[in-house]
């Protein structure tokens, strides 16, 4: 299963790459930065054919049942989840290069489970005040939606809604604890 | 638009709240010895008034415990809009205390400098309580004012609320806030979310007299519930319920236990932060439907939706000039939030009025013309006023925890805001000038108030 997992995500991130230039933000303005050229590696090699397989594996009755993401209830999907949650810099929704790296993996993710259906929660640190900070939340969803949407997940599978600072994810007040509230976090709603 | 009625429970509360109503206008007018007068202190000075513990002529304990309750609410009442000077109530133990209004001892009185003496009685009747009052002036030994008052003995409060906001307009010209309310949001019952997101507390609005007595629920949807808004007529509450999902505008019709959905049919974007305009016949709101935060108007029932501004910066927090001709509204085009005020048409471009992080504008009631709203002083924000004539600033609060969503009181003496001052966030109310600051609540976290006209 692992395997297969990360073939699929190195697929992804090599597509997504080779697709870069041509690719289209659906709203002006929250549009992803170009990647990093950090990444331009993988990009410059053709992604590898699947291997072969040696010998005919059996295949288990129910296959599902090895999938703990197929099987896990929503609770514990969300509980523990396999979407990783973006992070922010201060009253800003520009997706840094670790941004998009989270997203690509949420895309991949997204996309081998395609009865999901996924909301963007987008939270803010404590120093904005509490209206201005629910259309800075509203930011954050929505350029994280954009960029799900620009590698290809439909935009009718991701919803995106503001919660300002309203719910913290941590309580602090120092800047280790706002780190973690500037975020798009990621919740399964159907699956 | 549709209506859906309200769960019992807020029915039930609504129903308390109801019954709560203020006591009945006097059923006949003033007598004709009372011919009102105003009490006058030394030149220079606010009349000096002592308010004595009120005389139970019924002599039961509810009796008794209503008089005490009702001076002593009055005092408070009258001490918050220092339009007299309170002789303190420790003093008076010393003064015999009258058993009617033609025992009274003025000379005793005299001796404290009082210039005005409140006498009240208080009577259980076959239907409820019957309330007397007369304001005396302690020279001239004559009744400067006087009522009479009957209603239930549900609520004493309310007879000293309306007896200290008839006193002020009387001896004052003044437009006492007493019987005003406060609405705002609260996690305090420790209510969970529902569906799949654990460990987030539901926030509900609560309201609270002006003092902070009374608070109670007047949301039961188990859901974020932000930005109340009183209607101008006090009888409903305009906020943002995240209960189809996202947020959306609600209006509930608190003393029918009806509901209004604003927004309803809007799948696309959120709306937040409605104000009623002062004829309370539209509110304007912030809405991301087009694709970015912008403000807008519409009628009260939802209909006739028109967009107000057109710039890809986020626009929120819109707030209607008293004569409902211009919005003041807050913008992050300039780069960090700033306040700009435009026509309420949206004609013409806005122009700015703050040059700092600014959010959460309220525009005064008049006479004075003024915008208070939080500012970033720090690692917080402060609340603070700036004079639309003058463009002069004064700061408020002074860096003691957060200090955000000022709302005005509607004689514009006074703000409620939101303080992190005290640990959690709570709220606080603060005279214009910055003084007499005040706790109101202390359970849980309560946010974003608004002060009812």
């Amino acid at each position: 299963m692992t395997r297969v997992w990360g073939t699929t995500v190195l697929l992804l991130m090599v597509m997504s790459v080779a697709g870069c230039g041509k690719k289209q933000a659906p709203i002006a303005r929250p549009m992803p930065p170009p990647f990093p050229g950090a990444i331009s590696t993988p990009s410059s090699r053709p992604p590898a054919p699947p291997e072969p397989v040696a010998e005919p594996t059996i295949v288990p009755p129910e296959p599902v049942r090895d999938d703990a993401i197929a099987s896990a209830s929503l609770d514990d999907l969300n509980r523990n989840s396999p979407l990783k949650p973006v992070f922010f810099d201060y009253n800003s929704s520009d997706l840094s290069p670790d941004a998009q790296r989270a997203l690509d993996e949420n895309a991949a993710t997204i996309k081998k489970y395609p009865s999901w259906a996924v909301t963007i929660e987008g939270h803010c640190d404590e120093r904005g005040t509490a209206e201005y900070n629910l259309a800075l939340g509203e930011r954050r969803s929505v350029a994280a939606r954009a960029y799900l949407v620009s590698l290809g997940i439909p935009a009718d599978r991701v919803r995106t809604v503001s919660y300002g600072k309203e719910f913290p994810f941590d309580p602090g007040h120092d800047e280790a604890a706002f780190r973690k509230n500037r975020r798009a976090h990621f919740v399964i709603t159907a699956k | 638009m549709k209506r859906i009625s309200l769960i019992v429970v807020l029915a039930a509360a609504m129903a308390s709240t109801r019954a709560q109503q203020p006591p009945q206008p006097p059923a006949q007018p003033p007598q004709p010895q009372e011919i009102e007068t105003t009490i006058t202190g030394e030149p220079g000075s606010p009349p000096r008034l002592a308010v004595p513990e009120f005389i139970a002529v019924s002599k039961d304990t509810e009796s008794v415990a209503i008089a005490k309750t009702i001076s002593q609410v009055l005092f408070d009442d009258l001490n918050f809009e220092r339009e007299f000077a309170l002789i303190p109530r420790d003093v008076y133990s010393t003064i015999p205390a009258a058993t009617s209004f033609s025992d009274v001892p003025f000379d005793r009185w005299r001796e404290l400098n009082a210039d005005g003496l409140v006498v009240g009685t208080v009577q259980k009747t076959a239907t409820g309580l019957k309330v007397e009052l007369r304001l005396f002036n302690v020279r001239t030994r004559q009744s400067a004012y006087g009522r009479e008052y009957s209603g239930s003995t549900a609520n004493p409060r309310l007879y000293a609320h309306q007896i200290s906001d008839e006193l002020h307009q009387s001896q004052r010209g003044l437009k006492g806030v007493a019987r005003t309310k406060l609405v705002f949001d609260s996690d305090r019952d420790g209510e969970r979310m529902g569906g799949t997101i654990e460990n987030r507390g539901v926030k509900e609005l609560y309201i609270a007299d002006y003092d902070g007595e009374n608070q109670r629920r007047v949301t039961v949807s188990k859901t974020l519930n932000i930005n109340p808004a009183w209607s101008p007529d006090g009888r409903s509450i305009a906020y943002t319920s995240y209960r189809r999902g996202g947020g959306q505008i609600f209006v509930s019709h608190i003393f029918q236990a009806l509901l209004d959905e604003l927004t309803k049919g809007e799948k696309v974007g959120e709306n937040w932060l409605p104000a009623w305009s002062p004829d309370g016949t539209r509110l304007c709101f912030t809405s991301t439907r087009d694709g970015n935060s912008e403000i807008y108007v519409m009628n009260r029932d939802g209909s006739n939706v028109r967009r107000l501004t057109r710039h890809p910066g986020i626009d929120i927090s819109p707030t209607w000039s008293p004569p409902g001709t211009q919005i003041a509204f807050v913008s992050d085009r300039g780069g960090d939030p700033h306040i700009y005020i435009m026509d309420a048409d949206g004609s013409g471009s806005p122009t700015l009025l703050t040059r700092e992080y600014s959010d959460r504008p309220t525009w005064s009631p008049a006479p004075y013309n003024e915008i208070a709203y939080s500012a970033r002083t720090g690692p917080g924000n402060d609340i603070k006023v700036i004079d639309l004539a003058s463009r002069q600033v004064r700061q408020l609060t002074f860096g003691e925890g957060t200090n955000e969503s000022p709302t005005w009181s509607a004689n514009g003496r006074h703000l409620a805001f939101m303080s992190t001052r005290a640990g959690k966030s709570q709220i606080f109310t603060i005279a214009r000038d910055g003084k007499n600051v005040r706790q109101l609540t202390r359970t849980g976290s309560n946010q974003q108030p608004n002060w009812s006209k």
